[in-house]
């Protein structure tokens, strides 16, 4: 289990610092943890101070109840943290059969590295190959990124909002890819999300607006207020969140 | 041959022992091995240092090795290789040199390669170079390659220089004719206090011809590396260069591409970038549990691939 201990965070900005988190206090069980919140609120930012890719201001992260706080990205990354990030990165000359390598941290033949790759609904052949530069369309990256983790099996995952520029249609499967991971891993899977039917597999919704944590609770209790039926999703998230913004 | 020339052999043209086909083995300044076929002949000079590889009209699918291995310090060399590849030809050349000098004297092979590419002919030039040897003398390489097209050709230059050559200029000419086309991709890395310098000029004469020149490098330490390349488009023509390099440590990269369109049909486009590995590239790596300078080696060695 990941726990953050009054996590604070603040970036130098142009009038003054900026404060981007404050006093976060979060457990992340076992199960899926969806977190959602407005643009700009913060939840990218939590994502990178889990994989240590950003050094709080304050606060502690706890995995498994070691404090690994100080600890960098990579000795983070071999306790079990994989990280699917917003923007995929792109690299001159590294293959997506390369990338898969890496990620799983053994040399995997191809019949493997493809099996990741079909699960994300890429035709593994056409794309194995490939180099993970500019070429790849936006979608194709996002699918390859979230094929790293898969590759990875750890026992935290976190997606940063895996669905951007996945088409509808792939929607479902997506969604498979993540009940199977935990099927199979177990282990606590955070996304960040924007999309009703990935708060619709979440185990526990977390609200994150302006640097803090507005609501978290079941689904069953976060989401009807969430999506209400008659307003749009930002009003109603400014309503629960009792004017907040 | 001894062990040292061998493996020497093996890194700059992947060869183990002697190659099949035609091939000529020179190894401090002496020929090691010989062999020509029915299509390809070697001839060595008679007025200067060098041979002349003549490749029959029509020759297809042959290869010819031509490797150069250096294991003595105090000795230089410059050698003068002429290539005649015949009308509709398509072959494949492999050149390359390795000097091991465990001297203070300075090791040098300064070899000046022309290519006469027959109409339609078609050729793959490979060159690798490679240095090594715990001497302080220096291993030094001077490459010139020349380059005339004739109508229809095609070529293409594949050019490596991945370790232990301390100072190097590459000077490469080419001239094209009508529907030519060359193509150039030129792999370098330098460390310590090396230099490398690279001198790409192609004329595009002919109608239709075109040129791509590709340059991919890697400068660490306080190695200084310096990227000239020029296109000259004289007819309808498209041309086009890229110089791509990673900086590291106290390296230093200077890129000049220079384009001069002489015809009011000829495209060319430059394109030139050098920095750092990008953050969060070695970030990405990292949170796959890579240290950062195995990320770092990943980077490299894809990019230069
Ligand atoms: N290094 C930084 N310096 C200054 N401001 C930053 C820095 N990193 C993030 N921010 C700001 O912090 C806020 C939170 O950013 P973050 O990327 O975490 O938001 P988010 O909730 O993921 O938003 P989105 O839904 O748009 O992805 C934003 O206002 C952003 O501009
Ligand atoms: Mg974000």
């Amino acid at each position: 289990m990941l726990e953050l201990v009054n996590i604070s965070f603040s970036a130098p900005s142009e009038n003054g610092e900026k404060e981007i988190l404050k006093n976060i206090n979060l457990k992340l069980d076992d199960g899926f943890n969806v977190i959602t919140g407005p643009n700009g609120g913060g939840k990218s930012t939590l994502a990178k101070i889990i994989a240590g890719i950003i050094t709080p201001t304050n606060g502690k992260i706890l995995l498994d109840g070691e404090d690994i706080t100080n600890l960098s990205i990579t000795e983070r990354a071999n306790k079990g943290i994989s990280f699917a990030f917003q923007q995929p990165v792109r690299f001159k000359g590294i293959t997506v059969h390369d990338l898969i390598s890496l990620a799983s941290g053994k040399d995997i033949g191809m019949t493997e590295a493809c099996d990741f790759l079909s699960q994300v609904g890429l035709c593994a052949r056409d794309y194995i190959n490939r180099e993970v530069n500019a070429s790849l369309s936006g979608g194709e990256l996002k699918r390859i990124e979230i094929a790293t983790v898969l590759a990875r099996g750890t026992k935290v995952s976190l997606f940063d909002e895996p669905e951007a520029g996945i088409d509808l249609w792939s929607f479902n499967s997506l969604i498979k890819v993540f009940e199977k991971l935990h099927e199979t891993l177990g282990g606590s899977i955070m996304i960040i999300s924007h999309q009703e039917r990935i708060l619709n597999i979440a185990d526990k919704v977390i609200v994150v607006a302006n640097g803090t944590i507005k609501a978290t609770g079941t689904k069953e209790e976060i989401l009807p207020e969430l999506l209400g039926n008659t307003m749009g999703p930002c009003k109603v998230l400014t309503d629960a969140l009792g004017g907040a913004n | 041959m001894q062990n040292t020339e061998l493996d020497l052999l093996k890194m700059i043209a992947d060869i183990d022992g002697i190659p099949s086909g035609a091939h000529n083995i020179r190894a401090n300044g002496e020929t090691g091995s010989r062999v020509v076929t029915e299509n390809v002949d070697i001839v060595t000079k008679t007025d200067k240092p060098g041979i002349d590889i003549i490749i029959k009209a029509g020759t297809k699918g042959e290869s010819v090795h031509i490797p150069v291995v250096i294991s003595k310090t105090d000795y230089t060399e410059t050698v003068y290789n002429d290539f005649y590849i015949g009308d509709d030809a398509d072959v494949t050349i492999m050149a390359g040199c390795g000097i091991h000098n465990c001297g203070d004297g300075e090791a040098r092979h300064d070899g000046i390669h022309t290519f006469y590419v027959g109409k339609n002919a078609k050729v793959k030039y490979i060159e690798k170079h490679y240095g090594e040897g715990d001497g302080t003398g220096g291993k030094n390489m001077n490459p010139t390659t020349i380059i005339n097209i004739a109508d229809g050709g095609y070529m293409e230059m594949e050019t490596t220089q991945i370790k232990g050559i301390d100072s190097t200029n590459r000077i490469t000419n080419a001239v094209l004719g009508a529907e030519a086309k060359l193509v150039i991709h030129e792999k370098l890395m330098t460390h310590g206090t090396q230099f490398a310098g690279t001198d790409f000029t192609v004329d595009l004469n002919g109608e239709n011809s075109s040129a791509n020149v590709v340059s991919r490098s890697v400068a660490k330490d306080t190695s200084h590396q310096k990227f000239l390349s020029k296109i000259n488009g004289n007819n309808k023509c498209s041309g086009h260069t890229e110089c791509d390099a990673i900086i590291m440590d106290d390296a230093t990269v200077t890129a000049v591409p220079e384009i001069t369109a002489n015809h009011i049909d000829a495209s060319l486009i430059h394109e030139a970038a050098i920095g750092k590995i990008a953050g969060e590239q070695l970030i990405k790596l990292m949170t796959l549990g890579l240290t950062e300078s195995q990320a770092e080696e990943q980077i490299v060695n894809g990019f230069l691939k």
